[in-house]
């Protein structure tokens, strides 16, 4: 009830302002022109969008999630309506699941309005749409994981710049760890154990599966279990400012 | 209906708040005075939930803030220091917004909002965005979010602060008047405010209680019978802590 409560205005505050239109309309040109332009969508005729469409998500997550998520306690910080909202009937949690289900609709409405890009693929050929539909899965987790990200780091500072530059680089960073370039370079110079570390440690193992249509029970608890260390870490930061 | 016993905040060493004890009942408006920095402000984001205390509890109608927040949070009509608003929402989205977080909906949730607008004279700017609107505005638009559910307590941090003499009147003669049938704690630092609105007065100072009475009795304590000589004394300057 509370929940939905925070969730309506969050989202209404998206879109009241620039904020959403901006990074949706942003998302759509960058990454359906990278498909047609770097992607070689229609050259290699990828019918799965693996890599000409689903490669690029990350990329885009890792600058434009922090720039929706953001503002969601930084704001509340600068502004002090932290403490309306701390002395509400509401409990940090449903504070916490409202704002994020907020975010994550953005995003949401962002990756579905890509849907001509499916059309697409279905006008040309005969792609395996499970496998489109398991990508959409994957980025919209991605996206979520990269949200969580941000909401905690937006926990500790009420400045908005220092957040988005924080857990753009957080995002960055788990967007490298397990991108092939980076961990054939990383095999050369250290142990296996190692370079595995790190590759679990990146979005690529557990968004690559997915995206080749492969629902794994390991991926699902990556990502449930990252946002919602993520989402605790919110709820303990928010309590230990206030004490 | 509200009851603070040996309530403490600690800030790592710093002592903010120093076992500090009062009870405002129904129908009593306290009055609740001090040098910038003495403790007002932490006492009541305490008793409003907003930070745990160190040690102590209070009690809003029974119901203590730390074991039972959400029931007790229901009770209280809050209004911060500065009057933070969401400054993307209209008047009356915001005041809605409030309104469904309070648990009113429907006929009861628009009676609400009807009445905090007549209340606190916010008709003509209810549709206008709240990052548009004056100091005395934001002000009384935050002072309607705290009337919104009619709560049995109110707390209102430095309520007349920035607006202007009539602004200022009104909002006295409101909390009188809300006075009658609630319980009210509100800081102020304008003492002609304590006499024109108190039924009881208390004068903290670095985290305690150093003067406790009505309006009448302090004056009477008071040297040439100033509210204002009797705050100088008992307090102590920034400058000589």
């Amino acid at each position: 009830m509370s929940i939905l409560t925070i969730y309506r205005r969050e989202l209404k505050s998206y879109f009241a302002q620039p904020t959403a239109y901006a990074i949706i309309v942003i998302f759509l040109i960058l990454s359906l022109g990278l498909t047609f332009t770097f992607g070689e969508f229609m050259r290699v005729g990828d019918a799965s969008l693996q890599y000409s469409f689903f490669f690029w998500h990350p990329w885009l997550y890792m600058l434009l999630a922090p720039a929706i998520a953001m503002k969601l306690w930084a704001d509340e910080q600068r502004n002090g309506t932290i403490e309306l909202l701390g002395t509400f009937p509401v409990s940090t949690w449903a504070a916490i699941a409202g704002k994020f289900l907020a975010a994550a609709t953005v995003s949401l409405v962002a990756l579905l309005l890509t849907f001509p890009i499916i059309i697409t693929v279905n006008y040309l050929g005969t792609p395996d749409n499970g496998a489109i539909i398991s990508g959409y899965i994957g980025s919209f987790l991605v996206c979520c994981t990269f949200l969580a990200i941000t909401m905690l780091v937006s926990a500790f500072t009420r400045d908005q710049v220092v957040c988005l530059i924080v857990s753009a680089a957080l995002c960055t960073f788990m967007v490298l760890c397990g991108y092939d370039p980076v961990t054939r370079e990383l095999a050369k110079a250290t142990s296996p154990a190692t370079v595995e570390a790190v590759v679990a440690f990146g979005v690529w193992d557990h968004f690559s599966s997915l995206n080749r249509g492969l629902l794994r029970l390991q991926d699902a608890v990556w990502f449930a279990g990252f946002i919602t260390i993520c989402l605790v870490g919110t709820s303990t930061i928010l309590s230990a400012k206030r004490a | 209906m509200i009851e603070v016993s040996k309530l403490s905040k600690h800030f790592g060493s710093k002592i903010a708040v120093d076992e500090l004890s009062f009870t405002v009942n129904k129908g009593e408006v306290l009055g609740f005075l001090g040098p910038n920095g003495a403790g007002k402000s932490t006492t009541m984001r305490m008793v409003t939930g907003f930070i745990p205390p160190s040690s102590g509890e209070a009690k809003i109608c029974g119901i203590s803030i730390t074991t039972h927040p959400a029931e007790a949070k229901m009770k209280i009509g809050y209004l911060p220091e500065s009057a933070p608003l969401y400054n993307d929402m209209t008047v009356i989205g915001f005041l809605k917004f409030c309104a469904e977080i309070r648990k009113l909906s429907g006929a009861a949730k628009k009676d609400a909002v009807d009445r905090a607008i007549e209340t606190c004279f916010l008709g003509t700017v209810a549709h206008q965005s709240i990052d548009t609107l004056s100091k005395g505005y934001r002000h009384r638009t935050c002072l309607a979010q705290a009337l919104l559910h009619d709560p049995e307590v109110l707390i209102l941090d430095e309520p007349t602060d920035g607006l202007d003499p009539n602004q200022k009147y009104e909002v006295r003669q409101l909390i009188k008047r809300l006075g009658e049938t609630k319980a009210i704690l509100f800081s102020t630092h304008i003492l002609e405010e304590v006499e024109a609105s108190c039924t009881r007065a208390v004068i903290v100072d670095r985290g305690r209680i150093v003067e406790d009475g009505t309006p009448a009795e302090l004056i009477a304590k008071a040297p040439h019978n100033s509210l204002t000589e009797l705050f100088r004394k008992v307090t102590t300057t920034d400058t000589a802590a």
